[in-house]
């Protein structure tokens, strides 16, 4: 195997609170802190750790997304890609680029690119589509290994272990194949400072989807953005009885 | 409390800060010996409580609001660390200054002596009875009163939780600034009064300069209105300085009126590996003079601290191991500018070889999860045994000699001696772990580290306070014409000496 591409979404940092704008046109994105997804850092990770076996001998690191989305590439050169390619889309296009958009992108850079091997994370914490993985593969018509929580390299391609409900599965897939990381595959390291230096000065490509040749006009229009509803607060009975008369009063028993 | 975003419960588990603190709280379970019993305790001549006594609290507050079962009151009469254990057969929980008013006065007439407790987080026994204190609880006195988003002063009851006001301060662009791995469970009450330093004292300097002002209720019940939300007056005394730092001795914290700065648009965090303590502080003087003005907290750890909190708590070290750890941390107003700055401050101190690897990150999650590993290590060795906690303020130069000093003199029976803490503030935190307390162990390292201590000129309390645990070394700290005028002082606002009795003060000969 030689090359492998890792998509990487810049995304709201976790930690932070997301608001909806007062027009629930979206969420609050101006001045509030970005990160890289975390399940494509566990790809990242994940190709980098192949490079380092020497099963894999490139990491490209590509993401679609405004300028700031260089900021996100920048982390995953500093983790150990190689170079990156930024695929520029902005304004209300990003607003309305939905997986498939980023699958035929991805797509597309893996023909150019000669990529044997695809990694994403299996779902963005913003919009949690959990489709980009699947679209891609199918794209290629490559075989796909979703929600892998272990992979290792066999003669004949790779051999997965899945997450799914109830237990583990474990597949082989030939080459070129696509991979979506889960939560368990690796623990994403943090960059160490000579690889931040480092990062700084690795190739970063700049192209946008009419280069490619991928269509990005909306399929969708967002008619409105909520906040999920709030918990009611609970309350405290002195005993059983209050408890069984008030479920009684509610209607539950 | 951080949103939580569904895909990501399990990682936010790991990292959640106030998850770390319940899970320690309850990590041992067998009850601490009694107080008076570990370090021999005689009860002083105070009333003893009566069902009329009972009978008038519940007139005041609501049965609810009166807790004499002995389960209820059980996490009230032990300290954070378990060290210390209490006998009180009463919890009051007051809502408003009134109520706390009415309380002392009548245990004023009564001679019923009390004890304040805020969030239970203090490290030196001062939050938990001795004999059967009153305990007067401040967790419901809870409500933000009022932020001036122009002077960034807030005014609120002394109960609120550090965290929770943080974070609602930080909804309206401003911080606390105060900042310690107890935030999720410390009351700002219990802050102000054990004067409290944190992590990002260096920065924001300590409470006796941003508390703006105070409301406390005295010993016999007076309110005692200092409650100006002013940066600047003059007029008269400085009374409020008298409550900050005398742990709930001269008076009860009632409510505060407290200055937040402003919340940093661009926040950086590093986490370096360091050869040697010497290095540790040439680092410390380059941070200042090339970090400057945006330089928030600059905090050390050795390796035996970062070790012992990875194992016991399983938290993830995001760097390689070394003897030392550095975090440098930086507050400004400008993303590029700061980074600038710290990059190339960085890139010097790799090459002088002070750094020899490490990380730096702007992502909050990622700082969290660093922050997080130094927060815990005041906890991480409840697991393992007993801790002896020492936290002293001594000349940077000095700094770290105690470590390996106590190491030797300990030997086997210490579990591990390490050692971490606030570098750029000169307070080094040392624990000592062994697998359980016993007097001769102690004997071993009391008073001599406190002799150690005064010899360099240091302090023996650098941030904890007294407490119940200090006193009898106070004078290695404190001259005794200082401590005169503290004991002027007490029996002018507390006659009858009902106020955290057993606390702060030596006994007098
Ligand atoms: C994990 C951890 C990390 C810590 N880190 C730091 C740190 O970095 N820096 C630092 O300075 N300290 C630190 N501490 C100790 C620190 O003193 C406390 O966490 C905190 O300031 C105490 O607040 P509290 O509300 O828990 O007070 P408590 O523990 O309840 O009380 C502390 C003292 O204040 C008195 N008191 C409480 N409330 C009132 C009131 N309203 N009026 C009058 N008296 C009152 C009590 O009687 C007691 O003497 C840490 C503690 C823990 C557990
Ligand atoms: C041109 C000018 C500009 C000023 N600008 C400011 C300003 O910007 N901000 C500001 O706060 N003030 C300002 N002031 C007033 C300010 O209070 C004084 O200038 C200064 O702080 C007083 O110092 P002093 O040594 O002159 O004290 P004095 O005037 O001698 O004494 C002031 C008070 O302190 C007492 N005192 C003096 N020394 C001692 C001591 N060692 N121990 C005990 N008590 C003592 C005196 O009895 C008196 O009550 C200004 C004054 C002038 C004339």
């Amino acid at each position: 195997m030689s090359r492998v591409l890792v998509g990487v979404k810049r995304v709201i940092d976790y930690a932070v609170k997301v608001r909806v704008k007062p027009d629930k046109s979206g969420v609050v994105v101006d001045g509030v802190k970005h990160s890289m997804n975390p399940f494509d850092e566990i790809a990242v990770e994940e190709a980098v750790r192949l490079k380092e076996k020497k099963i894999a001998s490139e990491v490209i690191a590509v993401s679609c997304g405004p300028a700031q989305a260089q900021e996100t590439l920048r982390t995953a050169l500093a983790m150990g890609a190689d170079r990156a390619i930024h695929v520029e889309v902005a304004g209300a296009e990003y607003e309305t680029l939905q997986p498939l958009h980023v699958a035929k992108i991805l797509a597309k850079l893996s023909k150019d690119e000669k990529a044997d091997l695809v990694i994403v994370g299996k779902q963005a914490i913003d919009d949690d589509s959990n489709q980009t993985a699947q679209m891609t593969a199918a794209l290629l018509d490559w075989p796909q290994g979703t929600f892998a929580s272990k992979v290792e390299k066999s003669d004949a391609g790779l051999t997965i272990t899945r997450e799914i409900d109830g237990g583990l599965e474990v597949i082989k897939t030939k080459l070129p194949a696509v991979v979506s990381a889960d939560l368990r595959l690796n623990e994403p390291r943090y960059a160490t400072l000579p690889n931040i230096m480092k990062a700084k000065k690795k190739p970063l490509k700049k192209v946008t989807a009419k280069d490619l040749g991928v269509d990005i006009a909306p399929r969708i229009k967002i008619v409105s953005v909520e906040d999920p509803p709030v918990r009611q607060a609970g309350s405290i009975v002195p005993d059983v009885d209050t408890l069984v008369a008030k479920l009684k009063e509610k209607g539950h028993v | 409390m951080l949103s939580i975003r569904k895909p990501l419960t399990s990682l936010l588990q790991l990292h959640c800060k106030s998850n770390v603190l319940v899970q320690i709280r309850h990590a041992s379970q067998a009850l601490p010996q009694f107080s008076w019993e570990k370090y021999n305790v005689k009860r002083k001549n105070f009333g003893t409580i009566q069902s009329s006594d009972i009978g008038f609290f519940k007139s005041i507050l609501d049965e609810k609001r009166v807790l004499t079962d002995e389960n209820d009151i059980l996490p009230y009469n032990i300290d954070w660390i378990k060290n210390c254990r209490g006998q009180s057969k009463l919890v009051l929980r007051p809502k408003t200054t009134e109520e706390v008013s009415k309380i002392l006065k009548y245990c004023n007439d009564r001679r019923l002596a009390v004890c304040p407790q805020g969030g239970n987080t203090g490290l030196v026994g001062g939050s938990v009875p001795v004999f059967d204190e009153i305990v007067l609880s401040f967790a419901l006195m809870n409500k933000i009163i009022s932020l001036d988003s122009v002077s960034g002063s807030m005014v609120c009851e002394a109960g609120c939780i550090l965290e929770n006001l943080d974070n609602y301060v930080r909804e309206r662009g401003l911080i606390m600034p105060l900042d310690l791995g107890a935030k999720g469970t410390c009351h700002i009450g219990g802050n102000v009064s054990t004067n409290a330093g944190g992590l990002r004292l260096l920065r924001y300097g300590n409470l006796h300069g941003s508390i703006l002002g105070i409301e406390a209720v005295k010993a016999d019940g007076t309110v005692i209105d200092c409650l100006k939300s002013l940066k600047k007056d003059n007029t008269g005394y400085h009374l409020k300085h008298l409550f900050i730092g005398s742990e709930g001795t001269l008076g009860l914290v009632t409510k505060v009126a407290i200055h937040c700065p402003v919340l940093p648009n661009a926040v950086n965090l590093g986490f370096f590996g360091v050869k040697n303590f010497d290095n540790i502080l040439k680092l410390y003087k380059s941070a200042k003079k090339n970090l400057g003005e945006i330089l928030s907290a600059f905090e050390m750890a050795d390796f035996d601290a970062i070790n012992t909190t990875v194992r016991n708590l399983k938290l993830p070290n995001p760097i390689a191991d070394y003897p030392f750890y550095v975090l440098v941390e930086t507050h400004g107003s400008n993303e590029a500018h700061d980074s600038e700055k710290l990059m190339s401050f960085l890139s010097k101190e790799m090459e002088t070889g002070l750094i020899l690897d490490g990380t730096v990150t702007s992502e909050p999650a990622k700082m969290q999860t660093i922050w997080n590993l130094r927060e815990s290590i005041a906890g991480a060795s409840l697991k393992s045994g007993y801790i002896f906690k020492y936290d002293v303020s001594i000349p940077q130069k000095h700094y770290y000699d105690l470590v390996p000093i106590l190491k030797k003199r300990m030997g086997g029976r210490a579990v591990s001696v390490y050692g971490y803490g606030h570098v750029g503030d000169g307070n080094i935190h040392i624990n000592v772990v062994v697998p359980e307390y016993n007097s001769e162990v102690a004997s071993l390292m009391e008073p001599y580290i406190f002799e150690e201590v005064s010899k360099v000129n240091g302090s023996i309390s650098a941030e904890h306070g007294i407490g119940f645990r200090k006193p009898k070394y106070i004078h290695y700290s404190k001259d005794q014409s200082a401590l005169h005028l503290m004991s002027d002082l007490k029996k002018l606002m507390d006659p009858n000496g009902i106020l955290n009795p057993y606390k702060v003060l030596p006994d007098e000969p």
